[in-house]
């Protein structure tokens, strides 16, 4: 019988398993070794494991229809995807650099704006940013950290090199999908963890439990941390339970929470309320607080800010922290962290068009079939051009939006993402482009995840890689070859 | 423990255990239905009484027939208390509270409510009702059995216990209320008649019909019925049991005082009843007061755990 990997045809890009000899990179040769070994019958049986365990332990994720919200199954392929220890720890190191340089950035938007005075970046970058909250200024959580929690993306080039595609710092999700994923793949492919050094995962809970414990403005021994959520209907409904129970914290909805007059934050509970010291809110800011932001919304609690301002709550990430993940101050972070740090960026940024400019905007008005053009606002992969996959109407109606507002819009050129080999029907293993989203942790110390949260564009010649848009996710494994 | 979360305990087992009485109920009444002597008229409207569900009705039907009452009662979604809106609810608050409950209580309650959905025209449809209510009974009864084998005795099993206890001393006066208005009705020469079929169906709603037989030894008449109904210490759906539950799961929850003292005081008093003459108006009130202090328990348990007011923390 054919081996499963000889009939894998490798792509013009760069692909993480698979060189263009054909031959299995070195963290990917024992992994591919293994799935060769197995028949066509045996594999397709791990498939249906990786199935069963899926529906088993329930994990799902919404999608927001028109006919209102379905709970899917979460896509996934058992094919993991395989990263060289040595190279993890200089994305490692550059994903640290970066976080650390954002919270300087942000913390001094809220105070001195010395970035601005100093014509790092332009003022009204800053003053037309949906995200900069004027509520928060002057305001100094502990550590001058903001964003305590942050999913950069990162994608591999032609060559393999790590660029970062976006930095997330509102609500980043998709880490309990990272932390399953793996406990999938336990269960499918068990054999391989005996042998081989692949870097564990699962410490990412208790890290988040320290960094939020690190925020407790009350020098307590067990600080009341509660994880907000929206509630059941919201798309990570299942994350937000999910990191609750495993750090054993509470999971509240905003009626849960009331500041009393003391302006401290309390939990309702049958022993009566209880005082809140650090609340993971997985709300957006505009709906954390009515008396402040959206007073329309449900989802918060009134007086929210007021008890942060006071320092009686910590909430993570900090109200305001989003004015750093605007695709058009993006394109600044490697000055912010030669500015701040006085350090070269270890990771590079993709090149970035600004259609605020003029200049840059007529290059992005010329070729809009060849570029990607984000809002600089959105998440979730909505509202995007991809310039190759688009019709000529889509393309007039984004010159359209871009003329009409133009610092609203960012345009990349169309990256050759890479490829892994990703199990497409019974036996046939095709590639498919991928990214990856690590987590990064800072309070007092700074934590990345053991590689991250792989996501895979299902369709072939795709490169949306966001599960609201049909792609799924693989196991990420940072393997140690050194020595071998 | 989140006020939240034990609210939605307590009325998932409010809902969970109104299901249950409500396939009783109707399942008891076509069974009456079939027994009584040709002459003696009792209408399925009364169980519309029985549930306050008048005005609803109304509003509804024209017609005060069995087609309509039993579709009222099962599958109507104007009615919020029908058996097909009682499962949703009990769905909605079990979906929000999975994670205190036995894993497997998700998906019985899942497979409970499609096949109520799928089915429930044999309920409507006299011929396969009985099959019907059976396996929706079945089904609740399996949650509870699911809840007493595998789930902790903590605070959360407090407030489904006091939950299911109070909706059933609900639906037990508002049965033993039905049986005594039929007989109050009644011509007094049919009385007699009337009277052993009708209590022994009652007994029967509420699976006591063989209890009885072993307990209280006599043949069956109204005085006894209601007697063993209102007080057994033992079978677990007389009143005295169900007030008793209450009052011990409130004592295991902080401040419960104001719950115990009420508790004590409707068990402590006892309504003579000798002879079936003593089911009178008299008779009627006693229940109808026994209502209201479910009704004041019931405000009493949201004021003392789910409730809160600016200022209680500061």
């Amino acid at each position: 019988m054919e081996k499963l990997t000889s009939q894998y045809q490798s792509s013009i890009f760069f692909d993480e398993l698979i060189d263009d000899k054909g031959a299995p990179r070195p963290p990917a040769k024992q992994l591919l070794g293994y799935l060769d070994s197995l028949s066509e019958d045996e594999l397709e049986k791990r498939r249906l494991t990786a199935e069963a365990t899926i529906q088993e332990m329930g994990i799902s994720f919404t999608v927001y229809t028109e006919e209102g919200n379905i709970d899917r199954a979460w896509p996934f392929d058992i094919v993991p995807r395989t990263i060289e220890a040595s190279d993890w720890k200089i994305a490692e190191a550059g994903l640290k650099q970066r976080l650390k340089a954002l919270n300087l950035f942000i913390d001094d938007l809220y105070h001195d704006q010395n970035v601005i005075k100093d014509g790092i970046i332009p003022e009204h970058i800053i003053s037309k940013s949906k995200n900069f909250r004027p509520e928060c200024v002057g305001i100094s959580p502990a550590y001058g950290v903001w964003a305590h929690i942050c999913g950069t993306d990162l994608v591999r080039d032609e060559h393999g090199d790590f660029y970062v595609l976006e930095d997330n710092l509102r609500v980043p999700s998709g880490v309990s999908y990272m932390l399953e994923n793996r406990a999938i793949t336990k269960r499918v492919l068990p054999e391989l963890f005996e042998n081989e050094s692949i870097l564990p995962v699962n410490s990412y809970t208790s890290q988040l439990f320290d960094t939020l414990a690190a925020l407790s403005p009350r020098d307590i021994e067990n600080p009341e941390i509660v994880v907000l959520t929206p509630g059941i209907y919201n798309s990570a409904y299942f994350e937000h339970a999910f990191l609750a129970q495993q750090m054993g914290a509470e999971l509240v909805e905003g009626s849960d929470l009331f500041v009393d007059t003391d302006d401290c934050v309390y939990m309702k509970t049958i022993d009566g309320p209880e005082r809140v010291d650090v609340i993971y809110r997985r709300i957006d800011d505009l709906f954390i607080d009515p008396e402040v932001f959206d007073p329309e919304s449900v989802l918060g609690v009134a007086g929210l800010m007021r008890a942060w301002r006071s320092g009686n709550v910590a909430l993570a990430n900090a109200p305001g922290a989003g004015v750093a993940d605007d695709k058009v101050v993006y394109a600044y972070v490697p000055d912010i962290i030669r500015y701040y740090l006085k350090e070269e960026p270890i990771l590079k940024n993709v090149e970035t068009f600004l259609c605020d400019d003029p200049e840059q905007r007529a290059y992005v008005l010329e070729n809009l079939d060849k570029l990607v053009v984000k809002p600089a606002n959105e998440s979730g992969g909505y509202g995007m051009l991809v310039g190759p996959h688009s019709t000529k109407k889509e393309q007039a109606l984004f010159a359209e939006l871009i003329t009409k507002n133009p610092r609203n819009y960012i345009a990349q050129p169309t990256l050759k993402l890479s490829t892994a080999p990703t199990l497409i029907s019974k036996g046939v293993l095709e590639p498919r482009h991928l990214d990856l989203r690590p987590f990064i942790l800072q309070a007092k110390d700074t934590y990345v995840t053991t590689g991250g949260l792989t996501r895979v564009a299902m369709k072939k010649g795709s490169l949306v890689v966001n599960s609201s848009q049909g792609g799924g996710s693989k196991d990420t494994w940072i393997v140690e070859t050194k020595g071998q | 423990m989140l006020s939240r979360v034990a609210e939605r305990l307590y009325w998932s087992a409010r809902y969970l255990e109104r299901v249950e009485n409500t396939a009783r109920l109707v399942s008891v009444y076509d069974d009456l239905m079939f027994d009584l002597p040709k002459d003696i008229e009792v209408s399925w409207y009364n169980l519309i009484e029985i549930l306050s569900g008048e005005e609803i009705f109304e509003q509804r039907y024209k017609v005060k027939d069995e087609r309509n009452v039993v579709k009222f009662l099962l599958a109507d979604d104007t009615n919020y208390n029908s058996m097909l809106s009682s499962l949703k609810m009990v769905r909605e608050n079990i979906r929000t509270t999975r994670d205190v409950v036995p894993k497997e209580t998700w998906e019985l309650i899942n497979e409970l409510d499609l096949y109520a959905q799928q089915n429930i025209k044999q309920g409507i449809n006299r011929s396969e009702r009985h099959l019907f209510l059976n396996t929706i009974i079945e089904g609740c009864q399996k949650i509870i059995g699911l809840f007493a084998g595998a789930m902790s005795r903590d605070s959360g099993w407090q407030f489904l216990i006091m939950g299911r206890y109070l909706e059933r001393a609900d639906m037990g006066t508002r049965i033993l209320d039905a049986a005594v208005s039929l007989m109050l009705q009644s011509e007094p020469e049919e009385r007699i008649q009337l009277g052993q079929v009708t209590w022994s169906k009652v007994l029967k709603s509420q699976s006591a019909y063989l209890d009885y037989r072993r307990t209280v030894r006599t043949s069956i008449n109204g005085a006894k019925a209601a007697t063993f109904l209102m007080s057994d210490p033992c079978f677990p759906r007389t009143l005295a049991y169900c007030f008793g539950q209450i009052g011990e799961s409130a004592t295991k929850l902080p401040r419960a005082d104001l719950i115990t003292t009420k508790i004590d005081k409707i068990l402590k008093f006892n309504y003579p009843i000798t002879s079936s003459e003593d089911l009178d108006e008299g008779f009627h009130n006693h229940l109808n007061e026994i209502q209201i202090a479910i009704i004041e328990i019931n405000q009493q348990i949201t004021e003392n755990w789910f409730q809160f007011r600016q200022g209680d923390a500061a």
